[in-house]
């Protein structure tokens, strides 16, 4: 591998972030915006070059910089997928920052490419313990970007969100010790074919379990996220349901699943338990906000439990359904924490009731704002339906029970989506000032679009983002397979029947009768 | 063993000798004025200390190679690398200290002599091999620490500290020499190796009292709970640079002193002392941690941040292995930088007319004040707090990967566990100086040396250290090799 493309890619927005520290207003909006869209195109690089159904790990760097771990960087189709993600919402929180951020904006600005550098990062490490400083070090950016630029409850939320996180992450460096110690090595692809003995995979997995779960965010340790979302500044939030959470999705991909896939089955009833507790309970939590991006943030929670739901149904689909989730979750709720966002600059409140009939005033907003409540909902045509009904396939496999519990989060879910629309935008226009707001500017308008866009694309044709995944994942569920559960539906195969179910008999009395 | 070979070895000590007793004589006759001269000079006589010590062989552990005096010390690569550590941390507490003092009329040019003949101590302690030179190299730098403690003579505060600090100083003192009165009845000798081979073929429940007593004494010296209770005052009522002092230089000598005891005299009967060890860890990470939680003096703060540390410190103690040994090593070196990086922190913060900001409500606002400052104190915080990508994280990583390979996977689940309880309060630096309304103004400009020894120490905990780990990993296994390599 001649060209380091990975290595540049989390140098580019690094020495932009210390460019930016020492920039005015002004001019370290101009740096990050520029190392971001550097970054995207870099990204759209990497995707082209990425060779479908070559080598698993491409792009592989290696470098004994360190002792004790691995300068280790490669990417498969799962992370190149996550890592397109990133780069392509990156861009998006700088110009969503553009006008709301105008205290401290160099700070503010170095902060989030260092959390792009760290983001990717984690994407990309091949090393464990390298990995764990890309996953941990996340919260430092991010517990200033809420600390800081936050709303006016953001100390409480700041403390939550970093102490809930690392108190999981915490036990997950014990159990990456120990698997180091016990397999010889830190190497994410040699462990990810080391057979670790059944009692030990239980609390490694349970280890894992622990900082994966509290950053997913899974019932009933997702009180954290609320709270940050609600007082984190709009890009914060993008990228916090954009990427942050998909990190805990990758780290089941990752780890849980490839590493201990004895574990993993038996520990199946408990991922579904929590899913369906998650998705109909938050769902219902959701339906009573008066906030917002607080109902956003519920519904982030409902997502991401089918997304584990998903992913642990051992099976390919599950798993394909988990990872477009995770993609197009990334992609809706962050374009409707813009949604949250575009307004919230212009009428500085997030209370639902402050606003109604948007759409007589605001018609280019009122698009794009129901365009991604369907996506949210999973209406045909948007990314979501893909996802929710890939997913569910694959539960259903695993079992038909779960699977109903979690269609019931998608009803619940298009009530509560349906129901803050009616509220935001149509209706009365009561409230004078609401009725006075703008209609969306050249800025806001080409960050919708470009969302919109990639909602649309994933939602017509999935197949671009599932092909270069496609390997991987049968690689990932050939690996499972000798721990596969037996699921709920046994499909017994019948004699076929003698003829098509549109098979009309000629010249017979008997079937003339059933007229 | 002759004698040009023993001179040799103790090379060291001998040249702080005679630097220290000429700068007495010096002191003696110049009186106050010279006080900033005589510090240049103790830090040359430092410096020339480390290069002299890094140029000592080393490389042979052959038995008897290295030691000076029939056994009395023993310059292996161990003390080598522990004394560089305590002369280094030395010298930048001398680089700080002279402005605090002389705003308050009392720099005098005893201060840089007493730190000579404390580091003169401080490095017989890592490299004693007998008892005897043991205590000899404690009370020394003991004896300088009391003094430092009460420096401010007119600050009662200051006064106190010291009178509290000797007394208790004094009893530790007390109950390591018992210890060691009781060790050496039962093993008949008092040199390490000696003592090794006596237990092994016999462990007497009597010497097992005598190890417990020692270790307790020597739980005192490195504030370990449950003998920790001084540490807040101490370290609340000295003055600030004494304070930076106490948390550096003295704490890598008596965790080196703990080291060698535990691992080569007592190395032989782990299991005796490892319990003791693993109790004082897993107490002093809690108990620094919650100790932390409601103080609003930041001296204190750090006092408690320092009992903190050194449960982690224990916790490569416990593991009782050449690598658990190497990772203190690795963790001390961290601490050091991270301490003296806080501490002169502190001592920049001080308002318009020059008084010290030592309370939270003091630095709230820092970084819209004073943002270089703060973005210093930020790093440090989170180094100490261990979250990467700083270094602070790589200190914890090896004492808990120390702890995983020898098989101590509960103490290190607890261990980590309660780290996030310390992470609190460092947060609080983060939120105090970051999220809140600036309330003083604090003073714009501080003197080159402070921000010399900020500068680096942030360099060090910055992730660029994790370059530095392939050869501070590499020169500390063979250090912590050379405790192995006598047994």
């Amino acid at each position: 591998m001649g060209f380091p493309i990975l290595s540049i890619m989390l140098l580019v927005p690094l020495v932009a972030a210390i460019a930016c520290l020492f920039l005015e207003a002004k001019s370290a909006r101009v740096v990050a915006l520029l190392a971001t869209l550097i970054d995207f195109v870099l990204g759209v690089v990497l995707w082209a070059n990425f060779d479908i159904g070559g080598a698993q790990w491409q792009f592989v760097e290696h470098a004994p910089l360190f002792a004790g771990f691995n300068y280790a960087l490669g990417i498969d189709g799962i992370a190149l997928m996550l890592i397109m993600l990133s780069v392509f919402l990156m861009p998006i929180c700088i110009l969503a920052s553009w006008n709301s951020i105008t205290r401290r904006v160099g700070e503010y600005m170095a902060a989030f490419l260092l959390m792009e550098v760290l983001m990717l990062g984690v994407f990309m490490a091949q090393d464990l313990f390298l990995f764990y400083i890309f996953f941990e070090g996340g919260l430092i950016p991010m517990y200033l970007i809420i600390g800081v630029w936050g709303g006016d409850n953001r100390i409480y939320a700041s403390y939550k969100f970093f102490l809930y996180t690392l108190l999981g992450s915490v036990l997950m460096l014990i159990a990456m010790l120990w698997m180091a110690n016990a397999a010889g090595t830190s190497d994410i692809p040699t462990l990810m074919q080391y057979n670790f003995p059944v009692e030990a995979q239980r609390w490694l997995w349970l280890a894992f379990f622990a900082s994966f779960a509290v950053k997913m965010p899974m019932w009933p340790v997702h009180t954290w996220l609320p709270d940050a979302h609600v007082q984190a500044p709009t890009a914060g939030s993008v990228i916090l349901a954009g990427v942050l959470l998909k990190l805990a999705g990758y780290g089941f991909i990752r780890f849980s699943l490839p590493m201990f896939p004895q574990a993993s089955a038996q520990f199946m009833w408990l991922i579904f338990a929590l899913s369906m507790i998650a998705v109909v309970y938050t769902s219902l939590v959701a339906l009573v906000q008066h906030d917002m991006k607080k109902l956003i943030a519920y519904s982030s929670v409902a997502h991401m439990a089918i997304v584990t739901a998903a992913l642990f149904a051992f099976n390919v689909q599950g798993l394909e359904g988990g990872m477009i989730m995770m993609l197009s979750h990334g992609l809706v709720s962050g374009a409707l924490f813009l949604c949250v966002g575009v307004i919230y600059d212009r009428l500085h409140t997030r209370e639902i009731d402050r606003y109604g009939g948007l759409a007589i005033n605001m018609p280019k907003y009122a698009l794009f704002f129901l365009l991604f409540t369907m996506a949210s909902i999973g209406l045909p045509g948007t990314s979501g339906f893909v996802a929710e009904f890939v997913s569910l396939a694959g539960v259903y496999h695993a079992s038909s029970f779960a699977t109903l519990v979690l269609t019931t989060g998608i009803i619940l879910g298009a009530a509560y989506m349906l129901y803050l629309y009616r509220r935001v935008a149509f209706g009365d226009q009561k409230n004078a000032d609401a009725a006075a707001m703008p209609d969306l500017d050249l800025r806001e308008w080409s960050m919708f679009a470009a969302l919109a866009a990639a909602v649309l694309w994933m939602g017509i044709y999935p197949e671009s983002f599932i092909a270069p995944m496609r390997s991987d994942i049968q690689a990932l569920d050939a690996r499972l397979a000798q721990a596969a559960p037996k699921g709920d539906a046994q499909l017994k195969v019948g004699p076929p029947n003698a003829h098509a179910a549109n098979y009309i008999a000629h010249g017979s009395e008997s079937t003339g009768e059933a007229h | 063993m002759s004698y040009a070979s023993s001179l040799y070895f103790t090379g060291t000590e001998i040249g702080l000798s005679l630097a220290g007793l000429v700068l007495l004589l010096v002191v003696a006759w110049t009186g106050a004025k010279s006080a900033r001269v005589i510090t240049i000079l103790a830090v040359s006589a430092l410096v020339g200390a480390i290069a002299f010590t890094a140029s000592l062989p080393t490389g042979s552990p052959a038995d008897g190679f290295n030691s000076a005096f029939g056994g009395l010390l023993r310059m292996d690569s161990f003390a080598v690398f522990a004394k560089i550590l305590i002369y280094l941390a030395t010298i930048a507490c001398l680089i700080i200290t002279p402005r605090f003092f002389e705003e308050r009329d009392g720099y005098r040019g005893e201060y840089p002599v007493l730190m000579l003949f404390g580091a003169i101590g401080m490095g017989m302690m890592v490299s004693a091999t007998n008892l005897m030179t043991l205590y000899i190299g404690l009370e020394l730098s003991s004896l300088s620490s009391y003094v430092f403690a009460s420096f401010l003579r007119s600050d009662w505060r200051s006064n106190e500290a010291g009178l509290k600090y000797f007394i208790l100083g004094a009893l530790a003192s007390g109950i390591i020499l018992y210890g060691m009165s009781l060790v050496y009845g039962f093993a008949g000798t008092t040199d390490y190796s000696g003592i090794r081979a006596a237990f092994s073929t016999h462990f007497p429940i009597g010497a097992l009292f005598g190890v417990v007593f020692v270790l307790a004494g020597l739980a005192f010296k490195i504030a370990a709970v449950p003998f920790h209770m001084w540490t807040p005052d101490v370290y609340e009522g000295a003055p600030t640079p004494v304070t930076a002092f106490f948390a550096s230089a003295p704490k890598v000598a008596a965790i080196g002193m703990l080291v060698r005891m535990a691992l080569v005299p007592f190395g032989g009967e782990v299991e005796a002392w490892r319990q003791i060890v693993i109790f004082a860890s897993i107490a002093s990470i809690v108990v620094g941690a919650l100790g932390a939680i409601g103080q609003q003096n930041l001296k204190r703060l750090l006092a408690y941040s320092s009992i903190n540390n050194v449960g982690f410190l224990l916790v490569g103690l416990a593991a009782a292995t050449p690598a658990g040994a190497s990772a203190i090593l690795i963790y001390l070196v961290i601490y050091v930088a991270m301490t003296l990086g806080s501490f002169s922190a502190l001592l920049m913060l001080r308002d318009k007319e020059g008084q010290p900001l030592e309370t939270f409500a003091d630095i709230s606002g820092l970084s819209t004040t004073r943002p270089g400052l703060a973005w210093c104190l930020l790093f440090v915080m989170f180094s100490l707090a261990g979250i990467p990508p700083l270094f602070g994280f790589w200190a914890k990583f090896v004492v808990f990967q120390a702890a995983v390979q020898a098989g101590l996977v509960p103490l290190a689940a607890i261990g980590i566990a309660a780290s996030v309880i310390g992470a609190f309060y460092y947060l609080r630096f983060i939120k105090v100086m970051f999220f809140d309304e600036s309330k003083r103004e604090p003073e714009q400009t501080s003197p080159m040396g402070h921000w010399v020894v900020l500068v680096v120490s942030v360099i060090v905990i910055s992730p660029l250290g994790y370059f530095a780990t392939p050869w501070l990993g590499s020169v500390a296994s063979q250090a912590a090799a050379a405790l192995f390599a006598v047994a």
